[in-house]
């Protein structure tokens, strides 16, 4: 009698939690299907090309598009080599003691801190103080304080793993540091520091609170070689934040949905990528 | 051999300071946001912005309160945190103790993706139905009721559902990995005693990883109170009590749908909303390295 009461309550137990990994399961599904239902019907080739335009009767997103590239490629461009930089330090050169304490206790600070607070730094620093205003280098200055943590933190890992017999050979055949830093250890770790890169990109990708207040939203695209150098430095809406313009204050559905089929398909890529990538270099690795 | 040299020191110094930058970064922000944030607790006094709860930035008298907008992202996280951390630790049991590795990989993978998913796609998905369903809930609920104010199913309710949804892939995570960290030998022991499975993991597993599971539960709180851009576009768009048919302002939607037009004090005021939330999280941040701290020790034990 006792037992099968215990055998009642384990099967509750169980069945809860068969309940609660489903949940996951349904909702990612869910969020996929009702997006694709909602906007698979406005993602067309006019739609990714064109700038909405009420005088040519166009709705597109061409131009949110190119902002969201810039972003990424200006972001990545300082980002990789502060973060990867950061690592270095912290994996080869640093003794344990204070500094690297300090250095780490910041990455995982920074790492914590919510992303519209970065906004808000990003629009007093960058925006005011240095006078970029509302731009795309406002914007991708503020992201690259976001993704430095996730960068550094990739790359360490990485480093981690890469044997010391290396560093010992290569010291040993008299290399000096930096060579054998830049010729052994770097190109051994290169897996781990991609993987952290596109991890990256699809944070960039997915921000929204970081950009409203410092790249701001415009949508047009740039006229000509003379229009993609001044760019940088003019207002760029990103993917996200047309969305949520659209959903909110200009109230297009259907515009809102298109963007998120565009984006849910990049952030799917990615990860699905990411992950295909790792699973290669860990095969490869292991040979 | 002495070009050499010049290098290695060059290359010493230069990865020093990007690995300094973490650390000027982080003074920088907290320098910017007390110098930008206090002019406001001046200029409004301490204890009329802190616990007024009028929010009348426009009005000719204008009046800034903001305990209801702090209380509403306390409450928000506080119950975020009750309905999602429950379902993301069964979630990381299913994953560490029960699930084989092709279902374990579809599950992981999926709560994966869930934390991949831009905040902005949670906010629309919210907008578009969770609150009609509020709607039609309050319609029923506050039938006879002549005092309410609709709010068309933009309420603290739906922004706690999504807060829930979008903390569960954060605890998942780093509870699962801290389920798997415990040794096999205390599993065996209870199974060994006569526990049954389910027995094992709720008196044994869980609480030998609990120093994880609050990590996860910290990282979570963090991740709810500083959610801007998903709960404001469910939660409405007025500053009132967190009651759940109530449309409420957080910390950080009070910042994203003012800042844009805000000017002089009123904008002041924003920058001490923001200084109040960075306040929390370095709260949290400290929480979070007594917690991890206090499971090294343990863990050395």
């Amino acid at each position: 009698m006792v037992l099968s009461k215990r055998r009642i309550k384990d099967g509750i137990v169980r069945g809860l939690i068969y309940l609660c990994a489903a949940f996951s399961v349904t909702l990612l599904v869910g969020i996929i299907v009702y997006v694709l239902a909602k906007g698979i019907s406005s993602v067309n080739w006019e739609f990714l090309t064109t700038v909405s335009s009420a005088i040519k009767g166009t709705v597109g997103i061409a131009g949110n598009i190119v902002n969201t590239l810039m972003i990424v490629l200006i972001t990545m461009l300082i980002a990789t080599p502060i973060g990867v930089g950061s690592a270095i330090y912290l994996n080869e050169y640093a003794k344990p003691g204070k500094i690297v304490t300090l250095i780490e206790y910041a990455t995982e600070t920074l790492s914590g801190i919510p992303s519209i607070i970065f906004g808000l730094f990003g629009m007093m620093f960058f925006g005011e103080k240095l006078g970029f205003g509302y731009s795309i280098m406002t914007g991708s200055l503020t992201l690259i304080v976001m993704v430095l943590p996730l960068i550094t933190r990739n790359t360490q890992e990485a480093l981690k793993t890469v044997p010391d017999s290396y560093r010992n050979g290569a010291i040993g055949l008299g290399s000096g540091k930096w060579y054998m830093i830049r010729k052994i250890i770097i190109p051994s770790a290169m897996p781990g520091i991609i993987t952290g890169a596109i991890l990256a990109i699809g944070r960039i990708v997915g921000e929204s609170a970081a950009l409203l207040f410092t790249a701001g939203s415009g949508k047009l695209l740039p006229r000509g070689l003379m229009g993609l150098m001044d760019k940088p430095f003019q207002s760029g809406g990103t993917l996200t934040i047309q969305m949520y313009l659209s959903a909110t204050s200009e109230g297009e559905f259907d515009t809102a949905f298109g963007i998120a089929v565009v984006l849910l398909v990049i952030v799917l890529a990615i990860n699905l990528g990411t992950k295909a990538l790792t699973k290669h270099f860990d095969v490869r690795g292991k040979e | 051999m002495k070009r050499n040299a010049i290098i290695e020191k060059i290359a010493h110094a230069v990865v020093l300071i990007c690995a300094l930058l973490a650390i000027f970064a982080v003074c920088g922000i907290t320098l910017y946001m007390i110098i930008k944030g206090t002019p406001a607790l001046k200029e409004v006094g301490v204890f009329d912005l802190i616990f007024g709860n009028v929010w009348k930035p426009t009005a000719s008298e204008p009046m800034y309160g903001i305990s209801y907008i702090i209380l509403s992202s306390l409450m928000g996280t506080g119950l975020a945190i009750l309905i999602g951390v429950p379902i993301s630790v069964m979630t990381a049991v299913f994953l560490s103790e029960m699930a084989g590795k092709k279902i374990g990989n579809i599950v992981g993978g999926a709560v994966e993706l869930l934390a991949a998913i831009p905040s902005v796609i949670y906010g629309l998905i919210g907008m578009m139905v969770l609150n009609p369903l509020m709607f039609h809930l309050e319609k029923m609920i506050y039938e006879n009721d002549s005092s309410h104010q609709y709010t068309g199913g933009a309420n603290m309710l739906s922004a706690v559902i999504v807060l829930a949804i979008m903390i569960m892939p954060t605890v998942i995570s780093v509870t699962t990995s801290s389920l798997k960290a415990v040794s096999n030998d205390l599993r065996a022991a209870s199974l060994a005693l006569g526990a049954t499975k389910e027995q094992t993991i709720f008196k044994t597993v869980i609480p030998a990883a609990k120093s994880g599971i609050l990590t996860g539960v910290v990282l979570g709180i963090g991740r709810a109170l500083g959610e801007a851009m998903a709960i404001n576009m469910v939660a409405g768009g007025a500053v009132n009590l967190p009651l759940p048919f109530n449309s409420v302002r957080t910390l950080t939607t009070q910042i994203v749908s003012e800042m844009g037009y805000a000017g002089g004090l009123h904008r002041q005021v924003l920058f001490t909303v923001g200084l109040v939330l960075y306040a929390f999280i370095m709260i949290i941040n400290f929480l979070l390295l007594k917690v991890r701290k206090a499971g090294a020790e343990n863990g050395s034990k």
